[in-house]
């Protein structure tokens, strides 16, 4: 919403400074989002009278002016066509700053002539395109005025954030109201005095729906001329960043900006019969003021003639009955219109309009007649002619309401403690009507809003509108009591373990990154989503239109923006969520990972690796150990989904549930997003991960007296064999015997049988009770050969 | 007993001049060894007589303590005369470069989000979560936005599909729903935090269609806006590490508070650079209010009895003033470069105790 100063003014009589009005205006919730000053550009520039204008001695296109600006006469040198004797033009003196530039004007030679200082043409104090000439002033712009306020620009223009709530401030009298009331100055009295019909509408209003149009007033204008405004009203529109079109249409943006009373005026030349407001029929079109036709349905709220539907309600006009230069009668329509069809019209058809914008945020149920009275007023004043009698239709709302405000709700809600006395004068300069509650009520008010404060609904409103008046900057600040001298932990045992996670995977060398929550159908297809639930009705772009089941296209897409940057090698990780389906269960909290490219940097001491699926697997189970998972549980299986390098991926899984994914990524999948491979991927899923049982402490530890003993095994098996098979017999042997088992070879090759491998395992025999004698730890060993043969088929390697 | 003496000076001069420990041993063996003069010497006691055996006994057994501290006082010279040498030997280039492993980075966003967790944290608040698709009635109903509420426009929706019975699902547009969740499932005393994704339609230099928002509730039965306006101060002066930052409060608007504050912090401009701090200048960064009546009701709380109230800040937001980071959508572009300089070392965990919430940015070396 924007005003200028001396528009704000006119409402409101103050000797506070604008500085002065701006903080206020901020403080009572109106921020000043912008203060422009226009004037500023234009210091120094002033009106000068060209005395004489001589040819250039020395150029055929440029003339010699003598100007008098006011302070003795100025040689000047000019290249402009229109420059001549006895003109009045804007002098730039040597020193100002040319606006379109911003450069200081110097003193200069031009051909051999000296030359003082410019005439400007408007390009050149950047308030418009013509460069053509230089700016020709009325001849009686007194010499030596400042030529901004001249032309009404030292108006400084500021540009409030109006809440969605305070519609009555989408009028400039609305927030000089507010000023007022904080003390910043009188409300000025407001002419609305009605103005005499000298005959009956030839034209009468019906309504038809009164939920969808509660009252319509209109009134005849006949007699009248229709022609460019006077410049306070021109200037006025300008400043604000209106067009100026004619009177009678400025006088209608003039009330929407002046005090929110949108109004619609017609030709009443081209109405056809009466006018009735009600719901479009399907079929019917309207084309409108803004040159666009609109096919309208019986959920809009028009305003028809005889013919046709000529205006939409609250919305915009039509052009075949608009005003124009040859108008000479109009009917002026005020009306209140239901804000959620107004606001439901605007979205359907796309219009943005500033009727629209006050309708559907609510308008004063009280100011329809004097808003018309006032157009009236402008439009005998600014066009001629003569008014009819005001016609009715419908009647305003029922909009009186009452809330009882306690006093002591001001320090209980607001924190600040404001005598009754005090919340009631503030009250009543808003414009509440205020009395004594009865006395069971104990000192509270009965307060009445006025009709334009729709928004005030209750107590804590009211409490809201003395703060506000008094200022937050009155509440004292309080800190919030502490409910436990030490604080609770803020995270759960679900969260905790999350960041654990996070912290884990980073230490490993993997870089957090975040992604967004949707990506393209296509590429969510190929992570085993997509589906239509998932799909978004309306989102920005074809790429992001599906709720990803997965982190990782995100992190593989990143992998490719990083190599087309000239940086292949990327660890990346993201700890976020998977959409399963729409339901608030479906949303999987994930860790997903990934190493494309080199596993590090390039070293001497060793060449960094290209990625594999044990790595994948190692970043998988480091991140399952940090949850606290039971990692030595943990089974391993090789059924990877299909995104998955089908051989060289596999599955984590704890029991029946699901822990995580890990291994190379499907070379289709790299494909489909130009990534060169291997990528090692995985995926850990946090909720299956079953949180560890509250209170159980782990059983003390007993730490034996006696020498652990080593001793490594090898066996030959068939190359098809999972490690874990031989893993799993070599640990069943004596679970109570052993302490770690660690598998640190595999070989297959030259030595070996075609289609076996060997595996070598190092076993850990902790006694408890005596140390190990050699025939004990043979006997084990035969113990090992035997299960793990059985379990096998494989053979001791000698 | 000149004997002894004698071989005493020969061995001794014999071990001064030995230059190995080859040398010194084949002069221990030819002095002590089985067949060594001194051994042959004392095997020549036997022939003496007791009073003439004791005498030269004792004086032989000097000399061989005399010759095993010169051996093995010669061993050590030559072992550490040997172990110079070797080590002379090894020299390696101390100034080659190495790898020494460097750990990844934590998002500037997960940095912040633990930052603001354990400021509010020490205030008494836990951290509450809920899903990024809800139900329209949590993101907009329930917090006081019916259907055609203006202010439903300016939140830029993404929809889902429309289901059989007509309604659809969105995806949060912030994480005020969770306030609505936590109340219909708890009773007061609440002192909540929710950060998480939100989205909004909307893209441009300023918006990403995705992003990130905290959300703080209190309710009880005497939280005022002193409380609020205490708790909030508190907030940005840890978080922003300036103990005499100024904050702002002042009136706005939103559906769901009454009395609403929108929230500023002091800074300035000055030479076009931004500074947190007093400077004359000020910055919005959060929005607050008292919990709407009809928010509390719709939870089926009592008005009359519970009150308290909320507020909502924009992370990024918050980690780009903190941190100087100039644009947004840097934040979701995953470029390595960035996420090494901006990002945080994993054991870097913020926390109240450790003074500055976070230590020092990881930076440094891409």
């Amino acid at each position: 919403m924007k005003t200028t100063l001396s528009w704000l003014k006119s409402h409101l009589v103050t000797e506070a400074p604008l500085s002065a009005l701006v903080d206020r205006l901020t403080m009572l919730g109106h921020e000043v989002e912008s203060m422009e000053d226009r004037a500023a550009s234009l210091k120094g520039f002033v009106v000068a009278r060209v005395v004489s204008a001589e040819p250039h001695p020395n150029a055929d296109r440029l003339r010699v002016c003598r100007v008098d600006a006011g302070k003795g006469e100025v040689q000047v040198v000019c290249g402009a066509p229109n420059a001549r004797t006895g003109m009045k033009g804007v002098f730039g003196p040597v020193g100002v700053t040319i606006p379109k530039t911003g450069t200081p004007l110097q003193e200069s030679t031009i051909r051999g002539v000296a030359s003082r200082g410019m005439l400007m043409s408007a390009a050149e104090l950047a308030l418009g395109e013509d460069h053509s000439g230089i700016i020709e002033l009325p001849a009686d712009a007194p010499v030596g005025a400042s030529y901004a306020s001249l032309v009404g620009l030292d108006d400084p223009v500021l540009d409030i954030k109006v809440t969605p709530n305070r519609a009555d401030c989408l009028g400039v009298r609305g927030i000089a109201r507010d000023l007022a009331a904080a003390g910043m100055g009188r409300l000025s009295p407001l002419d609305t005095t009605p103005i005499e019909g000298r005959f009956r509408s030839p034209i009468a209003i019906h309504i038809e729906d009164r939920k969808a149009c509660p009252l319509f007033l209109g009134r005849h204008i006949r007699g009248l001329k229709n022609g460019p405004s006077p410049r306070w009203l021109r200037e006025k529109l300008e400043a604000i960043g209106l067009r100026p079109i004619s009177a009678l249409v400025d006088i209608t943006n003039f009330l929407t900006f002046d005090v929110n009373r949108p109004l619609h005026v017609f030709d009443a030349g081209k109405v056809t019969g009466d006018l009735t407001v009600r719901f479009a029929r399907r079929g019917e079109k309207l084309l409108a003021l803004n040159g666009r036709e609109y096919e309208l349905d019986p959920e809009i709220t028009a305003i028809a003639d005889d013919v046709g539907v000529q205006s939409l309600g609250g919305v915009i006009g039509g052009e075949p009955t608009a005003c124009t230069e040859t108008t000479t009668e109009v009917f002026v329509e005020a009306a209140l219109f239901d804000p959620i069809r107004t606001a439901a019209t605007g979205r359907r058809l796309e219009i943005i309009s500033d009727a629209r914008y006050r309708f559907e945020r609510g308008v004063d149920p009280a100011f329809v007649g004097p808003g018309l009275e006032i157009a009236t007023r402008l439009i005998l004043e600014l066009c001629g002619g003569e008014a009819s009698e005001v016609v009715v239709a419908g009647a305003a709302p029922d909009w009186q309401r009452e809330y009882l405000l306690r006093p002591e709700r001001l320090a209980g809600l607001g924190g600040l403690h404001v005598p009754p006395a005090e919340s009631r004068a503030i009250l009543e300069t808003l414009g509440c009507t205020i009395s004594e509650a009865a006395a069971e009520h104990g000192g509270s008010l009965r307060v009445e809003p006025p009709s334009w404060r729709g928004d005030i609904e209750g107590e804590a409103d009211l409490v809201e509108e003395v703060l506000r008046v008094k200022g937050y900057d009155e509440i004292p600040a309080v800190p919030l009591p502490r409910e436990t001298v030490i604080s609770r932990p803020a995270i759960d045992a679900r969260r905790r373990r999350a960041e654990l996670v996070r912290r884990t995977l980073a230490s490993r060398g993997l870089t957090e990154a975040v992604t967004f929550s949707f990506i393209s159908s296509r590429v969510a297809e190929l992570f085993g989503g997509g589906k239509p639930e998932l799909r978004l009705v309306n989102p920005i772009s074809a790429e992001l239109d599906a709720m990803r089941p997965s982190a990782l296209p995100g992190l593989v897409e990143a992998a490719r923006h990083n190599a087309d940057r000239g940086f292949p090698d990327a660890a990346l990780f993201e700890l976020g969520p998977a959409y399963r389906d729409d339901t608030p269960e479906g949303q999987l909290t994930v860790a997903a990972g990934l190493r494309a490219g080199r596993l590090g940097p390039r070293d001497w001491r060793q060449p960094p690796g290209e990625p594999d699926l044990y790595d994948a697997k190692a970043d998988a189970l480091a991140a399952l150990a940090a949850m606290g998972a039971p990692v030595d549980n943990i089974q391993t299986a090789d059924d990877p989904p299909p995104w998955f390098h089908p051989g060289r991926a596999g599955a984590l899984r704890l029991g029946p549930s699901l822990l995580a994914h890990f291994g190379e990524l499907h070379p289709d999948v790299l494909d489909a997003f130009e990534v060169k491979g291997p990528v090692a991927a995985f995926e850990v899923f946090l909720d299956a991960v079953p949180l560890p049982r509250a209170g159980r402490g782990k059983p003390p530890l007993k730490l034996s007296v006696f020498q652990p003993v080593e001793r490594d095994f090898a066996f030959i098996v068939d190359r098809d064999l999972p490690a874990e098979t031989l893993l799993r017999a070599a640990r069943s042997v004596d679970r109570k015997l052993v302490s770690e088992i660690r598998l640190f070879d595999v070989y297959e090759g030259k030595g070996l049988p075609d289609g076996k491998k060997s595996l070598a395992i190092s076993v850990v025999l902790q006694p408890q009770e005596a140390t190990l004698t050699d025939s004990e730890i043979d006997a084990f060993s035969k113990r090992l050969v035997v299960a793990v043969e059985k379990a096998t088929g494989g053979t001791l390697r000698s | 007993m000149e004997d002894a003496d004698r071989l005493r000076d020969e061995v001794l001069g014999e071990i001064s001049r030995a230059e190995t420990p080859d040398a010194l041993e084949a002069i221990r063996v030819a002095a002590l060894g089985r067949r060594g003069r001194l051994t042959e010497l004392m095997r020549g006691l036997g022939a003496l007589a007791p009073e003439a055996r004791r005498e030269a006994g004792a004086a032989l057994n000097a000399v061989k303590d005399v010759i095993a501290a010169a051996l093995a006082e010669a061993g050590d010279r030559l072992g550490r005369a040997a172990r110079a040498a070797q080590l002379a030997g090894e020299r390696a280039d101390v100034t080659l470069p190495v790898q020494t492993g460097e750990t990844g980075r934590i998002h500037p966003i997960s940095q912040t989000v633990d930052e603001i967790v354990a400021i509010f944290g020490e205030m008494g608040f836990v951290v509450a979560e809920g899903p990024h698709i809800e139900e329209d009635f949590y993101n907009f109903t329930a917090l006081n936005i019916p259907p055609e509420h203006p202010a439903r426009q300016e939140h830029d929706t993404f929809y889902l599909p429309e289901r059989p019975d007509g309604s659809r699902l969105v995806l949060r547009t912030h994480t005020s729903p969770v306030q609505i969740r936590t109340m219909l499932a708890q009773t007061p005393p609440i002192r909540i935090i929710v950060p998480g994704r939100t989205f909004r339609a909307d893209h441009d230099a300023t918006h990403s269609p995705m992003f990130h928002q905290v959300e703080g509730l209190v309710i009880d039965r005497t939280t005022h806006m002193g409380h609020l306006k205490g708790c909030l101060i508190e907030f940005c002066r840890a978080f922003f590490d300036v103990e005499d930052l100024p904050v702002r409060f002042r009136p706005s608007y939103f559906p769901f508070t009454e009395p609403s504050a929108e929230v500023d912090i002091g800074c300035s401009r000055k030479g076009g650079e931004l500074k947190i701090g007093a400077g004359g200048d000020w910055l919005e960064i959060l929005g607050s209010g008292m919990v709407h009546p009809q928010v509390l009701r719709n939870c089926g709380i009592d008005p009359a009895e519970y009150q308290g109230f909320a507020f909502g800040m924009g992370i990024e937001r918050v980690a780009m003033l903190k941190y100087g980071i100039p644009d947004l959508r840097t934040f979701y572009d995953s470029d390595l470069r960035w996420l090494r300089y901006y990002g945080f070392l994993p054991l870097d965990i913020p926390s109240p105790v450790r003074g500055a919430l976070a230590g020092s940015m990881a930076g440094g070396a891409a």
